[in-house]
């Protein structure tokens, strides 16, 4: 057990590309981290870096407080499991779990107590005599995780260790890992694409694009006050809802209708290198159909009407789409965020999803009477995709005084 | 019964369709599948048939005629005597002391060349298959030797240990002429196999390298393991199945070892291996008899080995064992 820190730490490929630009991370004994972004982000060379298994280019690297830059991953005593598993085929199950036992020339009977204990807790007991390609996925990676803990390293690596199971098991063993971690109350670093495996899995998130770190917190404080764009549009399922919108005068000009300006945002679009044309950011459950809203609640938001193009009833509550005219948002880190997601994960600019309470009467065709809560509102400026509702730390809002 | 039964499993079809008993299900079920499969494996053989014929025409033919031949005492050098002798040819053979002297060569240049070529083409392997920087280089370099012809290689060998002419004579052995003497005759006869064929064991090898999952390098390496360990605990086991493909091919093809002994030393001091004699007695002596048993020897050498090798194989693939349990 140790803590993991990260120093300025730099990847630069022989070619001139730079992989990973000066992290600064402090990981401390027992965390649960997580590494999240789209592919090509950076995230499995910081870990591989951390692994041994990448050099590192510039900066300093500690596990435990010890300088490890220039240490054989095998002398780094941590374990990692792999998104392919990286089982010996020629092993069996308890052969494959030994294996780093054995290379530490452990003894034999303490070896054995330890596989059996670690297949105990992962429930591979009556599969130790089987090789990996007579298991199922899901077995497998107990196989990969119970090769990683018989160790009891200081460290854990996961690098995607679920992306190769399907959906179902995945949520399954995403507890289980969570379980596991909590269990073992070892160090883990773990990289995932999947922002619902870091909101789940995670002591702390970091989400990273190009290379440098975005944003760093708990997955709350980043699913609630996102310090831009990207991280806004990256975490959260649906996606938050971004509209282009344009200050004039006291009011915010966006396709939906003119918001009102609090005070303090008033006066921080004032100063003149202001922006004019802002991104609107607001996440789909900060709607609701105003038929539902209580009076008190009412002056806190803004009501539009709006023709409904579909509703998906999911039984808890009702994704409503609505398609919006006018303007689309535009800024570099919404294209990141569409090419990542292929267009897949993120709603096309002109439709703004909602989610409305089960109750709500909303039908596909007619117009609906929808509120939105101003206090949720983030206003992005386009050009560095800052979040400029943030007021120490914390999203504010735009009509706060 | 209507149905014709060639088998007992359509029998039981006929059986079960006329009595119709729904309890029967898993049964018909069965032979549903078996009727599919019938047809599957009837295709298979059409499929296979023009090649199968093929083969047959081309090896079955000549191995049963020579088999013919090696029960005669026929030398056409003394065409009346021939004459049907069963297996005396083959006590002949199997009692002298220059076929058993052969053999014993041949075994000498199979056992150490090919030992050496996996090494030498492992460690070529690894470096073609590691190299960033001129990759197409240098396996091109490394493959040279191989792309020439046996004979053209056999005759620059002998030249180059030819005494007062070649370089590797002058430089090694100044006063002697090593191509005469039996002991330093095999060596260069074993060392221009290996020269020559180390690259195409390589080849072999680099394509078993390309089996070797990075990441399963990656975790033994995260799991503690040098790089030797990672090299005989997990990439030589994984790469099992191609390390024996180029034994196999390359013992066989080492056991009919001839062009480089004819061109460098053409038998003399006991240096002839068995292809050797045997090319002597059949075409040089022409006893169609003796030159055949000879032959029919050779063949049977190779198909022990070959049996021996594909016996290992059975086991040898990772998860071939799938099923089973």
């Amino acid at each position: 057990m140790a803590d993991i820190v990260l120093d300025k730490v730099t990847k630069k490929y022989p070619d001139g590309t730079t992989a990973v630009h000066e992290v600064d991370l402090e990981i401390a004994d027992g965390e649960f981290i997580i590494l999240v972004g789209p592919s090509g982000c950076g995230k499995s060379t910081t870990l591989n870096m951390i692994a041994g298994l990448e050099d590192i280019s510039s900066g300093e690297l500690r596990i435990g407080g010890q300088r490890v830059n220039e240490k054989q991953p095998k002398d780094r005593d941590i374990a990692m499991v792999f998104q392919s598993y990286a089982l010996y085929p020629n092993m069996t199950v308890g052969e494959n779990m030994a294996f780093p036992l054995r290379l530490a020339k452990m003894d034999k009977a303490l070896i054995k107590q330890k596989v059996d204990e670690a297949a105990r807790v992962l429930e591979l007991t009556e599969y130790l005599d089987r090789k990996p390609a007579n298991l199922s996925g899901g077995q497998r990676q107990r196989v990969a995780m119970g090769r990683a803990i018989v160790r009891s390293p200081k460290a854990f690596l996961m690098d995607e260790p679920l992306s190769n199971l399907d959906a179902k098991l995945r949520v399954q063993m995403r507890t289980q890992v969570s379980r596991l971690q909590k269990q073992l109350n070892t160090t883990t670093v773990y990289v995932t694409h999947d922002q619902t495996e870091a909101m789940t899995l995670g002591d702390r998130v970091v989400v990273m694009r190009g290379g440098y770190i975005q944003q760093l917190g708990d997955p709350q404080t980043l699913y609630d006050n996102p310090v831009n764009l990207f991280v806004a549009g990256f975490i959260g399922s649906p996606s938050m809802n971004f509209l282009a919108a344009t200050v004039e005068e006291s009011v915010l000009r966006t396709p939906l209708g003119d918001l009102p300006l609090g005070d303090r945002m008033r006066s921080a679009l004032s100063g003149a290198d202001a922006p004019r044309e802002l991104i609107v950011g607001i996440r789909p459950e900060h709607f609701e159909d105003a038929a539902l809203i209580e009076e008190h609640q009412r002056a806190k938001g803004f009501e539009f009407t709006m023709p409904v193009d579909l509703v998906e009833s999911m039984g808890s509550d009702k994704y409503v789409y609505f398609t919006v005219e006018g303007e689309r948002a535009a800024a570099a880190d919404l294209e990141d965020l569409t090419a990542d997601a292929g267009g897949a994960d993120l709603p096309p600019q002109d439709n703004l999803v909602t989610r409305l309470s089960a109750e709500s009467r909303v039908r596909d065709g007619v117009d609906a009477r929808v509120w939105m809560n101003l206090d949720k509102i983030h206003l992005f400026d386009p050009r560095n995709g800052h979040n400029i509702t943030l007021h120490e730390g914390k999203a504010a809002g735009v009509s706060a005084a | 019964m209507s149905v014709s039964s060639t088998t007992p499993a359509s029998s039981a079809a006929a059986d079960a369709e006329q009595q119709a008993i729904p309890k029967q299900r898993g049964r018909r079920k069965r032979v549903e599948l078996s009727e599919g499969k019938k047809q599957e494996r009837k295709l298979g053989w059409l499929l296979c048939a023009p090649a199968a014929i093929v083969m047959v025409a081309v090896t079955a033919y000549p191995i049963l005629y020579s088999f013919w031949l090696s029960l005669q005492r026929y030398d056409l050098k003394f065409p009346d005597e021939r004459e049907f002798v069963w297996f005396s040819n083959y006590v002949t053979v199997l009692t002298n002391g220059y076929w058993w002297t052969a053999f014993g060569v041949t075994m000498l240049i199979t056992v150490v060349s090919v030992v050496v070529e996996l090494v030498l083409g492992m460690g070529l392997a690894i470096i073609m298959h590691r190299t960033l920087v001129g990759r197409g280089l240098v396996r091109t370099s490394a493959l040279i030797p191989y792309g020439i012809v046996t004979v053209v290689a056999a005759f620059s060998w002998r030249y180059a240990w030819t005494p007062g002419t070649g370089y590797l004579a002058n430089l090694l052995a100044p006063d002697g002429a090593p191509l005469t003497e039996r002991a330093s005759a095999l060596g260069i006869i074993i060392l221009a196999e290996i020269w020559k064929t180390t690259p195409f064991m390589a080849l072999l090898l680099m394509a078993g390298l390309a089996l070797v999952p990075d990441d399963l390098l990656k975790a033994a390496s995260m799991d503690g393991a040098t790089w030797w360990q990672r090299f005989t605990k997990v990439m030589l086991p994984v790469m099992k199945p191609a390390i024996l493909v180029a034994l196999l091919f390359r013992t066989l093809d080492a056991l009919r070892v001839f062009d480089n002994i004819y061109v460098l030393t053409n038998g003399a001091n006991e240096t002839s291996s068995v292809s050797m004699i045997a090319y002597n007695n059949l075409i040089k002596g022409l006893n169609l008899g003796i030159g055949s048993t000879m032959s029919v020897l050779i063949f049977l050498t190779v198909a022990i080995i070959a049996f021996v090798f594909v016996k290992l194989f059975g086991t040898a693939a990772p998860g071939s064992d799938e099923g089973k349990r």
